[in-house]
């Protein structure tokens, strides 16, 4: 028997609320397999099992916030005997049918001291709450004797999601001026050739294969980073720890406010194609708020391309422990020097944010040179 | 199909990959990315929605007629088989 616990997904999390169990007492489940969606201050992530097992029991129920490192659910690891199962008292059978009923506090299980509230709200605002998984303890209802209602509902998705949000970006944005010397380097890097190619490609794609010119810059900057390792890995105690893959944090803006910047894995090890699938994914769910908490603790660098919007040039600050981010600003069609003739070129704007303590502007200009020329021969990304 | 119905099955396509539109006045005549901030690859999500509900092929040259919801209606409508 083991407990699986309730992770700690950021250095600035202490706890965790429960929103969707996906699995119940008697399912086996997969190294890697989803098992519970929890809401954080960073929004809700699906949280993975990193062992094969059977769950045996399911101790914290949905809508219980607890500290990280509360055991969540009792697993039975499939190396164990049946003897070992068998000597276990017999798991809580789970009754989905019903409605939600409040665990009683059990000495295994820490839970709030105080007594859980009893919630008016009707059952239409009750399947809106879980269908935009919102805890409903939080929210302030407006309807008859104080029941919460739809719209009270969807005030408070917004609201404290935003809230939320905004604090974790606080807390990291501070933490890295504090912290980190900064250094900045930009280039310009004529892409005409470069869209001209996609643009080619594209034509004979069916729509569902379709390029996006982002993925160009994320395989990009992944072939510079092999040149220049220094930027990717986190500075922990005093010293430089490089990664030995690069995950690409990828800075996704979410359009009520503030961004998130999930991971796309071992980018040196994937081609373009798989590259975009994966991204396509990851924005369409980073937008619906269903990241899976791998995909955020273990970014070594991040690029972001949210100047896409319009402006020319970002200059980003790094999120720590990371020791760099590279940003993209628009691509603008402008005039430029080729081979000794003013043409109109379409030219993007890269920003280097380096850590002063992890690598040196001569490393990080090897850098953007690197990231240009590749960029500027994309059939051998 | 008529104008109401492309219309419906437009927005059908907006609210899959923006959600919290969903509540939104969707404004006929300014552009998704200035009204939703939308980027190239929500972009490209909407217009593969679009050819998977409707069967319509989009080439990527098109995508300069679809840039606002009556801009999309009329391409749509032009690219649909004519009643007979």
């Amino acid at each position: 028997m083991s407990e699986f616990l309730m992770p700690s997904l950021g250095a600035d999390m202490d706890t965790a609320t429960v929103v969707e169990w996906m699995v119940k007492p008697g399912d086996s489940v997969h190294k890697g397999d989803i098992i519970a969606a929890v809401e954080t201050s960073k929004g809700i992530m699906d949280i993975e099992i990193f062992e094969d097992a059977i769950i045996s029991e399911i101790l914290v129920s949905v809508d219980e916030e607890v500290s990280v490192g509360t055991a969540l659910a009792i697993l039975q690891t499939e190396t164990e005997t049946e003897e070992e199962a068998s000597s276990r008292p017999p798991p809580n059978s789970p009754e989905p049918s019903k409605p939600e009923i409040e665990k009683t506090p059990s000495g295994s299980v820490p839970t709030k001291a105080e007594a859980p509230r009893t919630t008016q709200i009707s059952p239409a605002a009750r399947q809106k709450a879980k269908a935009l998984q919102v805890n409903i303890d939080r929210i302030h209802g407006t309807g008859p004797k104080g029941a919460i209602t739809v719209k009270d509902v969807k005030n408070a998705a917004t609201k404290t999601d935003h809230q939320m949000m905004r604090q974790t970006i606080a807390a990291a944005m501070t933490r890295s001026k504090q912290e980190i010397p900064h250094y900045y380097l930009s280039s310009t890097i004529d892409l005409t050739d470069t869209l001209t190619w996609l643009a080619r490609g594209n034509t004979e794609r069916p729509i569902t294969e379709r390029l996006v010119y982002a993925v160009l810059l994320i395989k990009a900057v992944a072939g510079a980073l092999a040149k220049v390792p220094e930027l990717n890995g986190f500075w922990i105690d005093d010293a430089f720890k490089p990664s030995s893959s690069i995950n690409i944090g990828m800075a996704i803006s979410i359009r009520q406010g503030g961004l998130v910047a999930p991971a796309l894995h071992d980018v040196q090890d994937k081609n373009i194609d798989l590259l975009m699938a994966e991204f396509r994914d990851l924005v369409t769910r980073a937008r619906r708020g269903r990241i899976r908490q791998s995909e955020f603790i273990t970014p070594s660098i991040t690029v972001s391309s949210i100047g896409e919007q319009g402006v020319e040039t970002i200059y980003s600050i790094i999120y720590p422990p990371q020791v760099a981010i590279v940003s993209f600003g628009a691509i603008i069609e402008r005039p430029w020097s080729v081979n000794g003739r003013i043409e109109s070129r379409q030219l993007i704007k890269v920003s280097l944010s380096a850590d002063h303590r992890a690598s040196d502007g001569h490393r990080g200009a090897l850098f953007l040179n690197t990231l240009s020329n590749l960029l500027q021969n994309p059939e051998k990304l | 199909m008529n104008q109401n119905k492309i219309k419906s099955a437009v927005l059908t396509e907006l609210y899959a990959i923006a959600p919290e539109l969903e509540d939104e006045e969707v404004s006929a005549d300014i552009n998704f990315r200035d009204q939703f901030d939308f980027d190239s690859m929500d972009f490209l999500n909407f217009v593969t929605g679009l050819h998977q509900s409707l069967g319509i092929d989009i080439p990527e040259a098109d995508y300069s007629q679809l840039l606002n919801l009556n801009a999309c209606i009329n391409y749509i409508e032009s690219k649909l088989p004519k009643p007979a």
